[in-house]
């Protein structure tokens, strides 16, 4: 079956997913080390108020990002 | 396993030793810097740069004292922020003035895959280093072993276990540092591999400790710093002048690299206690604390309570304050033999310094807040529900707690701005906040009020001065917001602004930590902001403390004649201080000035009070009631009734009138007089452009607003 991508910033809350690759190279270094690699498990925790920043759990800790940076992250979600 | 080739420095021999701290933001370094060295600790500043460097002292034995540096925080040894150049700058090069002997790298053990990420940096460094595994506590809590030995066998570094915050293992650091240390031989991640050639061709023109080094030096050419306006940079860069280099590509091997060898160490060193994590207390807390109805009610009245006892509380210490400068002129005075000399020192050091110390309550009160806040982790999360609100005018989830207490001071606030880690959007907060209404205004505003607002209620229960004394402040908000908007689209980002920010879990807060955060803040304030105000306050009072000539002998001599006829001793004296600043330096500054404020309906008596304002803006209360030779000025009722008698000269009506009122008001709504802020500014943004352009824009802001108010109610 072929692997349907979605972005992380589509995951609905609670959902997990496996992150793919990164469309920015800029920001994927950014988030590279901050524990996000590729092959690393992330799931969607919540959603600030107003639909943005996101707060994700990565590498056994919570990560808060906004919605343009975490569109950037392509993730197969399980 | 030590390797048989693993090479050791041993530094116990040493009267000296530079320890430098580096790790993680949330990592508990300050935590630990702290319960090393004490309040032994002074802030300055890594040259160059506006990073504050914070260093202390420990002794460690009767001959050895330990300088431990306490790096900024960071993630990486990317130099891309300036944190984290001064990071990779001093760790890197040996020649750097802070480079030190032994580097402590803390890393927050209940979160190791990501903290061993900095670590494996250094490691990589080939720099004798000891990997502290902190919040150790936290790890046992949840029932989780991390196997230190194996950990250190790993690595190649010694580890020791602690908690910073209970200050259990601080002690075996401290032995730890006297003893004979492994210095990493091995690569962490073969680096060679991802960039061979270019890796060779920088080792062959420049001699460096690790591939690693090459590898930063490859990537970051442009913005090392100490490789510039050096022949070899140029060298660096002709040599790999032949090679397509793609920079982002190569650091992101390398860190996909990293994190392959990190997650098979942390597999190999920790075990869970179980593999299915039920939800946590943070979790449970944030989803409250993030609510969309409950987050913001919370967050406001965490705010209001904030601001009402800043408001409220530090009322009683601050006139405490001013009362001891009061008893300590008045002794001062009473001591010293009438004269210059006792006048310099009672009205200009001793008012300077009162005008300095009297802040002290509302920086206590306020970092006592933030930093609970802040410790707590409760911050993290107003940030996460803050900031797609605050993005829009430029600003950051983190602007609100500055912006706010901003309607108590500025000062304090401007100070709390540094928890901003994005430069645009913290450099914009510390522009706007001085906008919010503060609380020096208020007795500006009262005074102003009660002279040209009647006292009536409208609808039957509206009070028009309450409503007026509100749209001051409405006034004073929807400026900052709109003046954050306008900053947004001026200013040039340096760096992306980005939210990528770790939501720590909650913790209670520490009292050691909040106290020290206190007494950093006001010992910063004291000394480095103090020095300006003084100064400015003693130039204030030359100003209004002298006259060209022998002008204020002559008023002296005109009121000794007429002694005998005027008997009220009182009235007199306040005549001659009237008239006395009236012919001073500031008086003349005041009067020269009047055709320039004349269109905003100001006069020269206005005009000294603006002049004088700039020590504090409730100065002007105290001068107006100077020049209206009210004598005491602790009765605002005198001041009230002779301003209301006041008549212009050239209508005869009063001179107070609505126009000018508000005109007045608004001026001071905007205008920037407060030496004590631009004070602050400098020291926040170590630059005096920042403070010169807010003095400026702040300036032409309330000169346009006035002059349209004044001619609009005319």
């Amino acid at each position: 079956m072929a692997k349907v991508l979605k972005n992380l910033a589509e995951l609905k809350i609670g959902q997990s997913a496996i992150i793919d690759s990164f469309t920015d190279k800029e920001m994927a270094l950014k988030l590279l080390e901050m524990g996000c690699t590729p092959g690393e498990v992330v799931k969607l925790d919540r959603i600030a108020p107003f639909g943005d920043p996101i707060a994700i759990s990565v590498a056994g800790y919570l990560l808060s990002l906004r919605k343009a940076e975490a569109s950037t992250v392509l993730v197969s979600p399980i | 396993m030590v390797e048989p080739n693993q090479s050791f420095v041993n530094f116990s021999e040493r009267t000296s030793l530079k320890v430098a701290l580096v790790g993680n933001p949330n990592s508990g370094k300050s935590t630990l810097f702290n319960a090393l060295t004490g309040l032994n600790q002074k802030t300055g500043n890594f040259p160059g740069v506006t990073v504050d460097k914070k260093s202390g002292f420990a002794k460690l034995n009767n001959t050895l004292t330990a300088e431990f540096l306490d790096l900024p925080g960071t993630y990486s040894l990317y130099p891309k922020s300036l944190d984290e150049r001064v990071a990779f700058e001093v760790l890197c090069n040996t020649d750097n003035a802070d480079h030190p002997d032994i580097t402590i790298i803390v890393a927050d053990a209940s979160n190791l895959k990501r903290n061993l990420f900095l670590v494996s940096q250094i490691i990589d460094l080939k720099i004798p280093v000891i990997l502290v595994l902190n919040m150790m506590d936290m790890v046992e809590k949840e029932g989780d072993v991390i196997d230190t030995i194996r950990l250190s066998e790993k690595l190649g570094v010694k580890v020791v276990g602690l908690s910073a915050r209970n200050k259990e293992g601080v002690d075996t650091l401290r032995q730890a540092l006297l003893q004979p240390l492994p210095v990493p031989q091995y690569d962490f991640i073969e680096i060679k591999k991802i960039a061979p050639e270019a890796i060779e061709k920088v080792k062959s023109v420049l001699k460096v400790k690790s591939d690693f080094i090459a590898f930063q030096i490859i990537n970051n050419l442009s913005d090392i710093s100490y490789l510039h306006n050096k022949e070899m940079q140029i060298k660096i860069s002709d040599a790999l002048n032949t090679l397509v280099i793609d920079t982002n590509k190569l650091q992101s091997l390398e860190s996909v690299e990293r994190y392959k060898v990190i997650n098979r160490i942390v597999e190999d060193c920790i075990t869970h206690k179980s593999a299915i994590k039920t939800e946590s207390f943070t979790q449970k807390l944030d989803s409250i604390l993030t609510h969309r109805i409950f987050g913001y009610a919370i967050f406001i009245v965490v705010l209001f309570f904030i601001f009402q006892t800043i408001f409220f509380l530090s009322a009683f210490p601050m006139d405490w304050i001013e009362q001891l400068f009061v008893s300590i002129s008045e002794l001062t005075a009473n001591i010293l033999p009438k004269g210059e000399l006792s006048n310099l020192l009672v009205n200009g050091i001793i008012a300077g310094l009162s005008g300095v110390v009297v802040f002290v309550p509302q920086i206590v009160l306020l970092f006592a807040f933030i930093a609970i806040l802040e410790d707590t982790g409760y911050m993290a999360r107003v940030s996460f529900i803050m900031d797609k609100l605050m993005r829009r005018f430029g600003l950051n989830g983190r602007s609100v707690i500055p912006l706010i207490s901003g309607v108590a001071c500025a000062v304090p606030a401007i100070m709390s701005a540094r928890t901003i880690s994005s430069w645009k959007e913290r450099i914009i907060t510390i522009m706007v906040t001085p906008l919010m209404s503060c609380s020096a205004r208020l007795p500006v505003y009262t005074l102003i009020i009660s002279l040209v607002v009647p006292q009536n209620k409208t609808l039957g229960f509206f009070n028009y001065q309450g409503l007026v004394l509100m749209a001051l402040y409405l006034i004073g908000f929807v400026s900052a917001i709109g003046s954050a908007l306008i900053l947004k689209w001026i200013l040039k980002a340096r760096e992306k602004s980005y939210f990528i920010m770790e939501l720590p879990v909650y913790r209670t807060p520490q009292w050691r930590t909040v106290g020290y955060t206190i007494f950093d803040k006001v010992k910063l304030f004291l000394f480095d902001a103090g020095k300006i105000i003084v100064a400015i306050s003693i130039i204030l009072w030359f100003l209004s403390a002298h006259a060209p000539g022998d002008k204020f002998d002559e008023i002296e001599k005109k009121y000794q004649i007429s002694a005998g006829v005027n008997s009220d001793q009182r009235q007199t004296e306040a005549l001659i201080a009237s008239e006395k600043l009236e012919v001073s330096y500031a008086g003349m500054l005041g009067k020269s000035i009047e055709p320039m404020i004349k269109p905003l309906g100001f006069d020269w008596k206005i005009g000294i009070s603006l002049v004088t304002s700039f020590a504090a803006r409730e100065v002007f209360v105290g001068t107006m009631a100077t020049i209206y030779s009210a004598g005491n000025t602790d009765n605002t009722q005198t001041i009230r009734e002779k301003m209301k008698a006041e008549k212009d000269p050239e209508t005869g009506e009063p001179k107070f009138s609505v126009a000018v009122g508000f005109s007045l008001m608004i001026f001071y709504a905007f205008a920037m007089q407060c030496m004590s802020t631009l004070a602050v500014v400098y020291r926040e943004t170590k630059n005096w452009k920042w403070p010169v352009i807010q003095f400026f824009f702040m300036g032409a802001l309330a000169y346009v607003s006035s002059f349209i108010v004044y001619q609009l109610l005319k």
